[in-house]
C-alpha cells in the first residue's frame, strides 16, 4: 500500500534531495567557478563565489600549454577500446551464467566482483613489471587491456541481471528455430538486451574515462589521456588552482556531458533487476 | 516423415529422477497428446524430444535415426511454447522468417512460405506489426505459423492453449485440429486439459510421475482405463469411484461409474439427496449426497431436470458400463 504523504514531508523530501544533490554537485561547480577566476582569485579568502572578473585567460593558457585534443583522442581510445572489448568478451559470459548456470555460477560471479575489493596498487608492481617486458609502457593497447581486465566483473554482473530477466523459452525457441549459439546470441539475445548493454556499455565508458591510477601510473607522453592532463597541472613549483581547474573543466565535459544527455539510461541501468 | 520412438529413456536431475525408463512410440502423422496432472513429466518428456534437455539414458529416435545427442537445431522438429516465446524485436513476418533464415532458405521461397503461412492463420493484416500490439489468439498463431514454414518432421506443442480465455481456446482447438487434417504431420501435444486431450488426439499417453499410465486412443482410454488413476483422470465430469459393500456386489475392490451412466429412476438400488444441481440446459449435473457410497456421486442427467437441492433422489447405474478394479488399482477385464 502506498504510504500517505503529507505536503509538508513532501516538501521536506525535496529540501533534502535538493541539499544532497548540491553537495555533490558542489565540487564540480566549484571546479568550474574557479576555472573562470584569475590565480589571485581562485585562492582569496574569504572565498569569491560570483563576484569575480570572470576571464577565459586561463583556458587560453592550457591550451597554449598542452595539446588538449591529444590527451582528449587517447582517452576516447582507451575508455572506448576497454568498453567494447569488455562487452565483446561479457556479452557471453554473461550468456552462459544466467541460461546455463553450474552448480558454481553463484561462487563464480562473487569471485569475480572479490576482485574488485583488491587495492590496485596491490597489482601495480606485477603489472608494471609485465609491461615493460612486453614493451607495452606508455602504450594505449596496454591501457585498453588493463582497464577493460579492471571493469570486466561490473560489465559481467550487469550484463547477466539483464539477460537474467530474459525469458529463456525465448532462447529455447531459437534454439529449436534452427539458431546455433552464434545466431542465438546476435539474432535474438542481444537485441533484446539492447538497452542493458547501451547502460553498460555507457558506465563502463565513464568509469574507463575516469580511472586515474593506471592511466597516470602506466603512460607518459604518448599515451597520456585527460585524467593525466589534469595531474600534469599540479606542477611541484606550487598549485595554479585557476589553470587546473580549467584543465580540470576541460577533461570532466565531455564526459559531463554525455552523462547528461543519458542519465536516463544511466540510473535504469543501475537500478535494473532491483525493482520490477 | 516423423515417426519417434523413445527406447528405454530416462532423465534424472540430481538425485531425482524425473522420468524413469520409459518406452514409447508415436507414428508418423500421429497426433499424440501427452496428458497428467502437473509434475507428472509430460513437458520434460517434450523437452527431451526437443532437445532442450539432454536425456540421462536410452535413446531417442527420429525416422529410425538415433537423435539422442544430436542439438535441437538438428532435430527437424518445431515446437509452440505456453508462453509463445515470440521475438518481441521483431515483426510478425521476420518472427515467421526466423527459422527460414536460419535454414538458407532462399528469400523469394520465404516470402511464398510467409505468404500462405499467414493466410492459413488469418495474419495477413498483421504481418508488419510486432507481437507486443497483437492479441493472445494472434500471438498463438505467429507462433504455430513460425512452426509451420519450417516444414518439420513433427509439431511439438507444450500446454499451448493454457494462456487463452476459454471461448478463444476452444476456437484454437479447432484451428490446431484442423492444421493437423491438413498437414498430416506427426503432433505432439501436452496439456494438463483432458477435455483438449480427448478432443484432439489420435493417441492419449497418460502420465503420472514420469510413469505412462496408458496409452490408447480417447475411446479406449474411456471406455477401458487401465487403473484408477486413468479413470480418474479420463472423463469430465470424473468417474465415480464407489467402494465396500456396492463394489463387492460386482466382485471388484472398486467400481467406477461415470455420471453419464447413470440414470435417475424411479425405484433404483441408489437412494440420496441432491446436493448441488448445476444447469448447463444440455445437461444437469447432479452431486448427489448421502447415497452411501462416496461422499458425493455425480449423475449426468440430459436435458433440463427439474431437481433442486435437498430432493431426493433414485439412482440407478448401467450395468454394462460399470468398471471393476481389484485393490491394487488394476482393471479387472
Amino acid at each position: 500500500m502506498a504510504r500517505a504523504v503529507t505536503p509538508r514531508r513532501k516538501a521536506l523530501n525535496t529540501a533534502i534531495s535538493w541539499a544532497v544533490g548540491l553537495l555533490i554537485f558542489f565540487p564540480i561547480l566549484w571546479t568550474i567557478l574557479t576555472s573562470f577566476k584569475t590565480e589571485a582569485e581562485a585562492i582569496a579568502d574569504p572565498p569569491l563565489f560570483l563576484n569575480f572578473s570572470w576571464t577565459l585567460e586561463n583556458y587560453a593558457v592550457v591550451q597554449e600549454r598542452s595539446d588538449y585534443m591529444r590527451f582528449l583522442w587517447n582517452s576516447v581510445i582507451i575508455a572506448g577500446g576497454s568498453t567494447v572489448l569488455g562487452v565483446m568478451i561479457a556479452v557471453p559470459a554473461a550468456w552462459s551464467m544466467a541460461f546455463v548456470p553450474s552448480r558454481r555460477t553463484k561462487d563464480i560471479l562473487l569471485w569475480m566482483l572479490s576482485t574488485k575489493m583488491l587495492p590496485a596498487v596491490g597489482v601495480l608492481y606485477p603489472i608494471y613489471l609485465i609491461c615493460i617486458e612486453f614493451g607495452l609502457l606508455d602504450s594505449r593497447a596496454a591501457l585498453v587491456v588493463i582497464l577493460m581486465l579492471i571493469n570486466l566483473p561490473i560489465i559481467v554482473w550487469m550484463l547477466y541481471t539483464y539477460f537474467r530477466e530474459i525469458p529463456g523459452e525465448i532462447l529455447e525457441a531459437s534454439r529449436m528455430d534452427g539458431a546455433g549459439l552464434k545466431e542465438e546470441i546476435l539474432y535474438v539475445l542481444t537485441p533484446m538486451a539492447i538497452p542493458g548493454i547501451a547502460s553498460t556499455l555507457l558506465l563502463n565508458f565513464i568509469l574507463a574515462w575516469n580511472e586515474a591510477f593506471w592511466t597516470l601510473n602506466l603512460t607518459a607522453a604518448n599515451a597520456a589521456p585527460l585524467t593525466a592532463f589534469i595531474a600534469s597541472y599540479s606542477s611541484p613549483e606550487g598549485l595554479f588552482y585557476a589553470k587546473l581547474s580549467a584543465a580540470s573543466t576541460m577533461a570532466i565535459a565531455p564526459i559531463l556531458i554525455l552523462g547528461w544527455f543519458s542519465q536516463k539510461q544511466l540510473v535504469r541501468g543501475l537500478t535494473f533487476g532491483a525493482v520490477k | 516423415m516423423g515417426q519417434i520412438t523413445l527406447e528405454k529413456v530416462t532423465k534424472r536431475f540430481g538425485d531425482v529422477e524425473v522420468i524413469p525408463p520409459l518406452d514409447l512410440t508415436i507414428e508418423d502423422g500421429e497426433f499424440c497428446v501427452f496428458v497428467g496432472p502437473s509434475g507428472c513429466g509430460k513437458s520434460t518428456l517434450l523437452r527431451l524430444i526437443a532437445g532442450l534437455e539432454d536425456i540421462t539414458s536410452g535413446v531417442i529416435g527420429i525416422d529410425g535415426n538415433d537423435a539422442s545427442r544430436t542439438p535441437p537445431a538438428k532435430r527437424g522438429l518445431a515446437m509452440v511454447f505456453q508462453s509463445y516465446a515470440l521475438y518481441p524485436h521483431m515483426s510478425v513476418r521476420k518472427n515467421i522468417a526466423f527459422p527460414m533464415k536460419m535454414a538458407g532458405v532462399p528469400q523469394d521461397e520465404q516470402a511464398r512460405r510467409i505468404d500462405s503461412a499467414a493466410k492459413a492463420l488469418n495474419l495477413t493484416d498483421y504481418l508488419d506489426r510486432r507481437p507486443g500490439q497483437l492479441s493472445g489468439g494472434q500471438r498463438q498463431r505467429v507462433a504455430i505459423g513460425r512452426a509451420i514454414v519450417r516444414e518439420p518432421a513433427a509439431f511439438l506443442f507444450d500446454e499451448p492453449l493454457s494462456n487463452l480465455d476459454a471461448a478463444l481456446r476452444v476456437g484454437m482447438r479447432l484451428e490446431i485440429s484442423e492444421l493437423h487434417e491438413r498437414l498430416k504431420t506427426t503432433m505432439i501435444y501436452v496439456t494438463h486439459d483432458q477435455v483438449e486431450a480427448m478432443t484432439m488426439a489420435d493417441k492419449i499417453v497418460v502420465l503420472r510421475a514420469g510413469h505412462i499410465e496408458q496409452v490408447g486412443t480417447p475411446l479406449e482410454l474411456y471406455r477401458a482405463p487401465r487403473n484408477l488413476f486413468v479413470a480418474g483422470f479420463i472423463g469430465s465430469p470424473k468417474m465415480n469411484l464407489i467402494e465396500g459393500d456396492a463394489a463387492r456386489q460386482h466382485d471388484a475392490a472398486t467400481i467406477g461409474v461415470r455420471p453419464e451412466h447413470i440414470d435417475v429412476v424411479d425405484d433404483g438400488p441408489w437412494q440420496g439427496k441432491v446436493g448441488v444441481a448445476e444447469h448447463l440446459g444440455s445437461d444437469t449435473f447432479l452431486h448427489v449426497h448421502g447415497t452411501g457410497l462416496a461422499d458425493i456421486v455425480t449423475v449426468r442427467a440430459t436435458g433440463e431436470v427439474g431437481l433442486r437441492h435437498g430432493d431426493t433422489v433414485s439412482l440407478a447405474p448401467r450395468a454394462e458400463h460399470i468398471h471393476r478394479f481389484d485393490a491394487s488399482g488394476l482393471r479387472i477385464a
